[in-house]
């Protein structure tokens, strides 16, 4: 399965939550598949879709989900020691590790090679850690949010894209009417 | 009251409940007091965008922020400033230690002194500089600015407010 087709499954289960999705492809995957005022699409800035998560997570209680990927998290490396060391039990980073840039062109990241991303999270101090396989991926975050403890999910998937539009909305309004739904 | 304690207590009067630091030697006693105090979640970062990211997700979440951090994290942050701070319009309040000023001891700080007031105004950051510690009186109101107009601004503090490097 490539990341789309992960989404898609997984749309159902992420409707009504509240979820951070990552730059670029990702998040105009995600708006195309299931648009909800509970997305939070990051427009720009690498890297940071895990810190947002956390710091939201951190200040009130409804359940978080980042949608991240392995690149982004190679480049915000220092966030997997934060995450560990300041439990949210509301908070799952669910990273879709199809070892590359896929916004970029599909090129290879190190998680592709010998890196291993559950095993860095692990020894940042993240207590629970499931690596799964793309088709296990709508178990594995209905386990998670079940657990009420925060978890890294590690979901090992093919590369690719759907082609998918970019997302025109503006800026402030994705975050206010996403503020609207944390309130909600 | 020391400085870094009235500093701490302009926060939480502003209603500030989560702070993320990046350490500096002249910020290691507001970091302290920012820890202690219990109406703010200190949560360390390991680099100013990072912390940044935090800081958004506090707000959007109902809880104000601020990072605490050095003058180089200007050089750190300018992409997390435009895409994120800027573009999706959040407040946040920034305190910056404006090392490589006078009474500097550390001559490569001076290479990003040079640079921070002018990427500030490039980035059209509203911008203050703490040079004596009266100065701070116009800390609360620097808050209400800035949570008033959802931007990103900087409180700039160079050595002579902190009071020297000791004995460097």
């Amino acid at each position: 399965m490539i990341r789309s087709e992960v989404l898609k499954e997984i749309a159902p289960i992420l409707r009504g939550q509240l979820v951070i999705c990552n730059i670029g492809i990702p998040s105009q995957e995600l708006h195309a598949i299931d648009d909800q005022p509970t997305n939070f699409y990051m427009l720009g800035t690498m890297g940071l879709a895990s810190s947002i998560g956390l710091g939201l997570a951190l200040v009130q209680k409804k359940p978080v989900i980042v949608i991240d990927g392995d690149g982004s998290i190679l480049t915000n490396l220092g966030t997997l020691p934060t995450i560990g060391n300041n439990v949210a039990e509301n908070y799952i980073l669910m990273i879709i590790d199809n070892g590359s840039y896929g916004s970029t062109g599909d090129q290879p990241t190190y998680t592709g090679k010998k890196t291993d991303l559950a095993g860095m999270a692990r020894a940042a101090g993240c207590d629970n850690v499931v690596e799964v396989q793309d088709v296990d991926t709508g178990k594995a975050l209905t386990e998670a949010l079940a657990s009420g403890k925060q978890t890294v999910m590690v979901v090992k998937c093919d590369s690719g894209n759907a082609k998918m539009p970019v997302i025109t909305m503006d800026p402030v309004t994705i975050r206010d009417r996403f503020m609207g739904a944390v309130k909600a | 009251m020391s400085i870094d304690k009235k500093i701490t207590e302009d926060l939480v009067a502003a209603n500030i409940g989560f702070v993320t630091t990046v350490p500096c030697k002249q910020l290691a006693g507001v970091i302290d007091e920012v820890d202690k105090h219990p109406d703010i979640f200190h949560i360390p970062s390991n680099k100013e965008d990072e912390g940044m990211g935090l800081c958004a997700g506090a707000w959007m979440g109902g809880t104000r922020p601020m990072i605490i951090m050095q003058n180089t994290a200007i050089g750190v942050t300018i992409n997390t400033l435009a895409t994120l701070i800027q573009y999706y319009r959040m407040p946040l309040p920034m305190l910056i230690s404006y090392r490589g000023e006078l009474r500097e001891p550390v001559a490569c700080q001076v290479e990003m002194a040079v640079h921070t007031k002018a990427l500030l105004d490039e980035m059209k950051i509203p911008t203050y500089h703490f040079h004596k510690q009266a100065d701070a009186d116009e800390l609360p109101m620097i808050l209400d600015y800035t949570f008033m107009c959802n931007k990103p601004v900087a409180i700039l503090t160079d050595a002579n407010f902190w009071g020297g490097y000791g004995d460097q």
